[in-house]
């Protein structure tokens, strides 16, 4: 198991690439990419068992991950990448022309590592809880994790699936939401506000656990007892507290960076702040 | 022309509820899900015989696409069930991001398609789905017009990888098609030389009554089963044109986006001649008997002989 220090050194450089990636398109999403590094990094360098290579399509006997809300694809990518999916400098294509790295996460351009395309939200968790029944079905004592944005659960089909899962018993699965309060349009609590979002999970019939997102330690820790939740007739949803933007100060406290990429002189800061620490692609 | 008989009449959906019986004694790969209406998709057999994999979803057919495609990581090969409406304009994205553009192979399968769904009216009446679908890429598009074909597709299209929408319905009529069925391959049921009637779903044997008026009117026409729309048997379509030199298309579908739609679309860049569309034209269906809203709605035999005729008299 590696320290947590080198889980946080791996999520520091996760961070660079993330800013570096969009600022060299300007365009994409660095806040919630920013804000779930640690959790993606916890997942693939830590808690999940799974195989980068070769890849396989299936995720026979391994643990399998959905991204569901796939416009955080930055942090995906270089998660991906970094676990030994894809070579990292791939990660210099991140949405041009002729590559593997789409906007959202696809299949249909081949990359390792994405199972099914996402990006239209509200999808990932019927996804997610589809695999997990094949799962069943095949005797595959794999786990299913998935994540979604706060602001997707907006979206009712999350809520079909939700329902789905608790009465089907569907305990081979593990969802997190990225709690950060944020959206597109402002502060959740203006767009379209959760309510108490714990209170909706526990009714619905899940397993409802809490995670600080942004602390390595707790992330592993939590994921881990998660693990031990599983196989008790109940899905398991883990709410986790993040801060957008975590790591790049000026991208912070705020919902502006949701999807807006950094300019030349923001880019410096933000590199700044964030130690090369495995090597820059 | 040649004869066609039958001695019963059948629904579709029976075909479909029949043929995946067998393809769950057959393939323990296959799994089917349903949104509340497993009597309706004759789903129950399949549900009986292999409770494990069967999965009720209850009436969210969003999450029924997106369950079916995840359920393909592992390589299981879903069969979703609900009316046409439901499996498509209801879940267009679902099925346009989890399974065409993610290329899953999820088996979209779809019964009281267009207005022979009767007395429930517009709400349940799709005549937009074979475009909706069609328009997808990588989607095959297949509508079957009898009991026979329609249990010989839903076995098939278990061994084509890749996504399929199967489009059929709820009236009970005639069981004549003992023509092997191949995905993409059209059947000629009548080869004729003054006109080639195109007719896929229901309207294939309203094609078959249609090209007995006409022999008796002394026009010869050759008929054929386009069954799979998507890919179309482009090769089949020009091969009988050429010959008859004017073409009838003839479905239970808007004329916006259907079979006549594809059929022009190669017959425009490859050898122009008159078409006539039996088709719905840019209209709702309501509610009546199914025989009532064929009638109405210019669905018949009837139709495809006066179409015929002004197709010829355009040549």
């Amino acid at each position: 198991m590696p320290a947590i220090s080198e889980l946080e050194k791996t999520a520091t450089q996760i961070r660079r690439d993330i800013v570096r990636m969009v600022h060299a398109v300007s365009s994409g999403h660095p806040g919630g990419s920013l804000g779930c590094a640690d959790f993606l990094t916890a997942l693939y360098f830590e808690v999940m068992n799974h195989t980068p290579q070769p890849f396989n399509m299936d995720g026979t006997n391994e643990d399998v991950f959905f991204l569901s809300n796939g416009h955080i694809s930055p942090v995906f990518y270089s998660v991906l990448a970094r676990s030994g999916y894809f070579p990292v400098e791939e990660l210099k294509t991140f949405r041009k022309l002729n590559s593997r790295l789409q906007g959202h996460p696809t299949t249909h351009e081949g990359l390792p590592g994405v199972r099914i395309a996402s990006g239209s939200l509200g999808q990932g968790m019927s996804n997610a809880i589809g695999a997990a029944l094949t799962k069943k079905l095949n005797g595959d004592k794999g786990i299913i994790f998935s994540l979604h944005g706060d602001g997707e659960i907006q979206e009712g089909q999350i809520w079909e699936a939700a329902m789905y899962a608790a009465h089907n018993k569907v305990d081979n699965y593990i969802a997190t939401i990225d709690y950060n309060h944020k959206q597109i349009d402002g502060d959740i609590s203006d767009v379209l506000d959760l309510g108490d979002i714990d209170a909706k999970w526990q009714a619905f019939g899940w397993d409802v656990m809490h995670m600080n997102g942004n602390d390595m330690q707790n992330v592993v820790n939590t994921l881990n007892e998660a693990k031990t939740h599983l196989g008790k007739g109940k899905p398991v949803m883990i709410i986790m507290k993040t801060e957008m933007g975590q790591g790049v100060d000026y991208m912070m406290h705020t919902h502006k960076w949701h999807g807006s990429a950094p300019n030349d002189e923001q880019l410096a800061s933000a590199l700044n702040q964030l130690e090369e620490t495995l090597g820059d692609y | 022309m040649k004869k066609y008989t039958y001695t019963e009449e059948k629904d579709t959906r029976s075909g479909f509820g029949d043929g995946l019986t067998e393809l769950g004694r057959e393939n323990k790969d296959v799994v089917a899900l349903c949104a509340d209406l497993t009597g309706s998709l004759k789903m129950n057999d399949f549900e009986n015989e292999n409770p494990d994999r069967f999965f009720q979803v209850g009436i969210a057919e969003a999450n029924m696409i997106g369950i079916a495609a995840g359920m393909t990581i592992g390589g299981k090969i879903p069969y979703t069930g609900t009316f046409a409406n439901f499996s498509t304009g209801r879940v267009y994205d679902q099925i346009r991001q989890a399974v065409a553009y993610s290329g899953k192979n999820v088996k979209i399968c779809a019964s009281h398609a267009g207005i022979t769904l009767g007395e429930d009216g517009a709400t349940h009446q799709i005549l937009e789905d074979i475009g909706l679908m069609k328009m997808l890429p990588g989607m095959t598009v297949i509508n079957t017009c009898d009991y026979n074909q329609t249990k010989a597709a839903t076995k098939a299209i278990a061994n084509h990888k890749g996504p399929v929408y199967l489009r059929f319905g709820r009236p009970k009529v005639p069981v004549f098609m003992n023509e092997e069925f191949v995905i993409g391959k059209a059947i000629t049921l009548n080869e004729g030389t003054d006109v080639s009637i195109f007719a896929t779903g229901h309207l294939v044997w309203e094609a078959i009554k249609a090209g007995e008026i006409l022999e008796e009117k002394g026009i010869n026409a050759e008929i054929i089963n386009i069954h799979t729309i998507k890919p179309l048997d482009e090769k089949a379509v020009l091969t009988s044109a050429s010959k008859t030199k004017c073409i009838v298309t003839a479905e239970e579908h808007m004329r916006n986006g259907g079979l006549g739609d594809s059929i022009a679309q190669v017959i425009s860049q490859n050898n122009p001649m008159p078409i006539e569309y039996v088709a719905v034209n840019d209209s709702f269906g309501e509610s009546g008997t199914p025989n009532q809203l064929m009638e109405k709605y210019g669905l018949t035999a009837e139709a495809i002989v006066a179409a015929t005729e002004k197709a010829i008299a355009r040549k």
